[in-house]
């Protein structure tokens, strides 16, 4: 198991637990993360490399892997193409340039580098560790290089792993919720498919691509973006920025918002529409493994109806009926539309989820891909040279900022909860025992933690969990928006915000 | 798989080799009691409750550690077996509140269960009793040690379910107990609060405080749902007494987590019942939310969006769905989005 700036037990604790009994049943575990997080303890290596120096780390192994003839040369030959081009780029990260890039020792670098090259069955995990980052893209294709040179993709036990962070964040992709793609990743710009759902739908639909989120509120912020429809979502304390997000939502003509509580976003709203829990509505969700399984109404809706109910009976005023007896008849609806999810349905996945692609009712769905072949045929070796973080510490902002979960909190949601609220109520920034004795802070002392962009006040925790230099907060608590201060800077293909990276300075706060 | 044929109770049974006999005995249909043996922690032998009688040894092997051997002649429920459940369930209710009456776990619970199997009201040894105090410290695990009977369940899930080595035996013979380094409340230990250990706990030792007075075991409801937390995709039951949610229950034939969760999916579901839960429309009128019908919102919004539509064109409007939400509602979202609204305008949080 290689993890990368993945926090496994806190983000996905069940998952976490996982790999700590295969570590401690005799599975190597590399533990790649600037933090010191609960699982460096099991593991037999943790390389703490510098904030923002992912691709480095994997070129200079990949450059140890094929110096030293370790690479799978069957897999190289027959599966990828592009393999000139990688050996390149990656010659120039020998050893001694990545250890003074990343900070971590060469012999750690050669060690880690020849146990995943020459272990059989090895799996990559990353998270938002990874694509958090304004290279986020570049960092995702350097370890689909790394799983390619060593052949360790298409087999039980290998692959890359991303560890999804939402309960359907997997599923609200596979449905088309996206300004590029229909439900099952199929192109709005392809003539043919188009044509598909206009029938289906029984409208005429736009060709070209649709916005997306920042470029959303980009849009909304230059006032040509006038009205907007959010479910379930807030951005405001989960989006990079946010003091922007909330210019931009100021600006909109009208704005209709679907939530349980009366969020920050929900705030600016002209309509707000009252939303049903996941225990009060029938669906699906899909899991980070593309697992389709089946939520249940449990109770009756506390607003009286289902989101579906809401969502249909909203677009049935607007013009455009939409009527359904049961959530079932909507999955069926897009199953029949969806080649990868045609064979799943609410009676095949009463007990046990199905995996997509899963293209008949007779097949047993897909538990992991690239087996003999990839999508696009062969894989394509895309490599890339180090791309440092878009805002790095000056003299006037001299810490790195990070960003993330705790095991406690799920994002904005949890702090209603009354039993989890009352144990973990307040923000905890993470600071380094040096830097605190320097900025004379202790354990519970509030400090003010300003970058370009806002100032937000926190408790801070004196750990060394983070490195010297660096401040670690999360963005669950609304009297800490974390998000007003973290970096505007976005990966410039998928619109990701640098959550992982941003220059900050910290003063004590007297209380 | 090497078989291996054996004698349970005069009856020729199969059993995959280095099988125990308890599990021989499962295969077979034969239930063998048991309190410190479960299914998914490793095997300890110390209750001694799943003794059997086996031909040709002299003693009564404990079931749940003891291989199946070729032409082995096992009895269950021979009279001496019988003699040493009974002597065992008395020895244990010796040092157990008889309280059932008003204990949340009655319904659930394997002790009172194999008392009204082998007809153990009272103890006959009369000695101390434990007096601990119930660590009350935290909003999720109430922990009753005067009810513990030491079978080392709650140790070992922590340790082999979770990894987070919270809990450990301290002190000696009367003395010991399944507790936390230094003895502390769960609230001041390492504890994660994922709850493993309730739910693997034969006894009312370790018990959901959500759930405290709320529902006679037998009165829940189980309904089987998945997570609304993070991607792992884990799936549990949502405990339900008169139409209400009281809880979350493990449901071992979760095929992710088996009876894993964390501390958000069994203790961090009560955000639905927040009094802070919208439940009517609100508009905004003069800068204050007031609530609304839904036929007003609707009309409102229909009004809003067609104006806009018409006014500034499909490029004006856009929707964020919801990661949170269901397959079906993305879809609908993205449906309206794009076959009404007439834009690709929609998107979710996947990069934010």
């Amino acid at each position: 198991m290689l993890l990368v700036g993945t926090n496994t037990t806190e983000a996905h604790p069940v998952i976490g637990y996982k790999m700590r009994q295969a570590a401690r049943k005799g599975c190597k575990m590399v533990v790649c993360d600037p933090r010191r997080i609960d699982l460096v303890d099991d593991a037999d290596y943790w390389l703490r490399h510098n904030p923002g120096t992912d691709i480095p780390l994997l070129n200079g192994m990949m450059r140890i892997i094929i110096k030293e003839g370790l690479e799978d040369k069957q897999f190289v030959a027959e599966r990828t193409e592009n393999y000139e081009a990688l050996k390149e780029t990656v010659e120039a990260y020998n050893p001694e340039y990545v250890s003074e890039l990343t900070g971590i020792s060469v012999e750690d670098l050669y060690a880690v580098a020849r146990l995943y090259a020459t272990t059989d069955k090895a799996m990559i995990f990353y998270t938002l560790g990874i694509t958090e980052h304004i290279c986020g893209t570049r960092n995702v294709m350097s370890i689909a290089n790394l799983a390619m040179l060593t052949g360790h993709v298409g087999r039980p036990g290998t692959g890359v792993c991303p560890i999804r962070g939402q309960n359907n964040v997997q599923g609200a992709c596979d449905m088309g919720a996206l300004p590029n793609v229909y439900p099952a990743y199929q192109a709005v710009t392809n003539d043919e498919i188009r044509a598909k759902f206009e029938k289906a739908w029984g409208a005429s639909l736009p060709g070209n691509l649709g916005l997306k989120i920042p470029e959303m509120f980009e849009e909304a912020y230059a006032g040509k973006l006038k009205a907007m429809y959010i479910l379930g979502e807030n951005p405001v304390l989960t989006d990079p920025n946010a003091n922007h997000i909330k210019a931009a939502l100021a600006k909109l003509d009208f704005l209709v918002v679907q939530e349980l509580f009366l969020t920050e976003t929900a705030a600016f709203a002209d309509v707000i529409l009252p939303a049903a829990s996941f225990a009060e509505c029938d669906g699906t969700f899909t899991s980070t493994e593309r697992r389709v399984q089946r939520v249940r109404k449990a109770i009756e809706p506390l607003p009286g109806q289902a989101n579906w109910e809401t969502i249909c009976q909203m677009a049935t005023r607007l013009g455009y009926p939409m009527s359904y007896d049961h959530p079932g008849q909507i999955w069926d609806e897009m199953a029949s539309l969806s080649p990868s999810m045609t064979g799943i349905n609410y009676d095949r996945i009463d007990k046990i989820g199905l995996h997509w692609p899963c293209p008949s009712t007779d097949h047993p769905g897909t538990p992991f891909l690239h087996a003999g072949k990839f999508t696009r045929g062969l894989g394509n070796f895309q490599p890339s040279d180090h791309i440092p973080p878009g805002e790095i510490p000056d003299e006037e902002y001299p810490f790195l900022l990070s960003t993330g979960r705790i095991l406690y909190h799920y994002n904005v949601t949890t702090p209603y909860s009354k039993g989890i609220n009352s144990m973990w109520d307040r923000e905890k920034a993470e600071v380094n025992p040096l830097d605190a004795e320097k900025l004379g802070l202790q354990t519970g002392s509030r400090a003010k933690v300003t970058s370009r962009r806002g100032e937000v006040i926190s408790e801070i925790k004196v750990t060394d969990r983070v490195m010297p230099g660096m401040i670690w907060m999360s963005f669950h608590h609304s009297a800490t928006p974390t998000n007003e201060i973290t970096s505007h800077i976005l990966d410039p293909i998928t619109g990701t915000g640098e959550y992982k990276a941003c220059a900050v300075k910290i003063e004590k706060v007297e209380v | 798989m090497e078989m291996v044929n054996l004698y349970i109770n005069g009856k020729e049974v199969g059993a995959p080799a280095g099988s125990t006999i308890l599990q021989a005995a499962e295969l077979a249909g034969i239930q063998i009691p048991r309190l410190c043996y479960d299914p998914d922690l490793s095997a300890l032998g110390a209750c001694r409750l799943c003794v059997v009688e086996v031909k040709g040894n002299r003693l009564l092997p404990a079931s749940c550690v003891t291989p199946v051997m070729p032409g082995m002649e096992v009895f269950t429920e021979s009279p001496a077996v019988i003699e040493a459940r009974r002597t065992i369930l008395e020895l244990l209710v010796a040092n157990h509140p008889l309280d059932c009456m008003t204990c949340d776990k009655l319904g659930d619970c394997k002790l009172a269960d194999y008392c009204y199997q082998y007809g153990i009201k009272e103890s006959p040894f009369v000695g101390e009793k434990h007096d601990y105090l119930c660590d009350d410290s935290n909003p999720f695990i109430i922990r009753d040690l005067n009810k513990c009977i030491l079978c080392g369940a709650c140790v070992r899930a922590c340790e082999e379910m979770t990894g987070q080595d919270n809990l450990s035996y301290l002190y000696r013979g009367f003395d010991r107990k399944a507790t936390t380094a230094g003895d502390v409340p769960y609230a001041e230990s390492d504890c994660v609060f994922c709850g493993q250990c309730v739910a693997v706990c034969p006894t009312g030792a370790l018990t959901e405080k959500t759930m405290a007075g709320q529902a006679r075991r037998w009165e829940i409801d189980r309904v089987r749902t998945t997570c609304p937390f993070c991607g792992t995709g884990c799936n549990f039951d949502l405990a339900l007494k008169d139409g209400k949610v009281i809880g979350v229950l493990s449901n071992p034939e979760s095929p992710v987590n088996g009876r894993s969760l964390c501390v958000k999916g069994r203790f961090g579901w009560d955000y639905i019942y927040n009094e802070k839960r919208l439940t009517t429309p609100l508009i905004k009128k003069n800068g204050q939310f007031e609530p609304a019908s839904w036929d007003e919102a609707y009309d409102l919004i229909a009004a809003r969006f067609n104006e806009i539509k018409n006014e500034y064109g499909p490029e004006s409007f856009a929707a964020l769905s919801s990661a949170r939400c269901t397959n079906e509602e993305n879809y609908l979202v993205q449906k309206f989005t794009r076959a009404y609204m007439g834009t690709n305008n929609v998107d979710h949080c996947a990069r934010t």
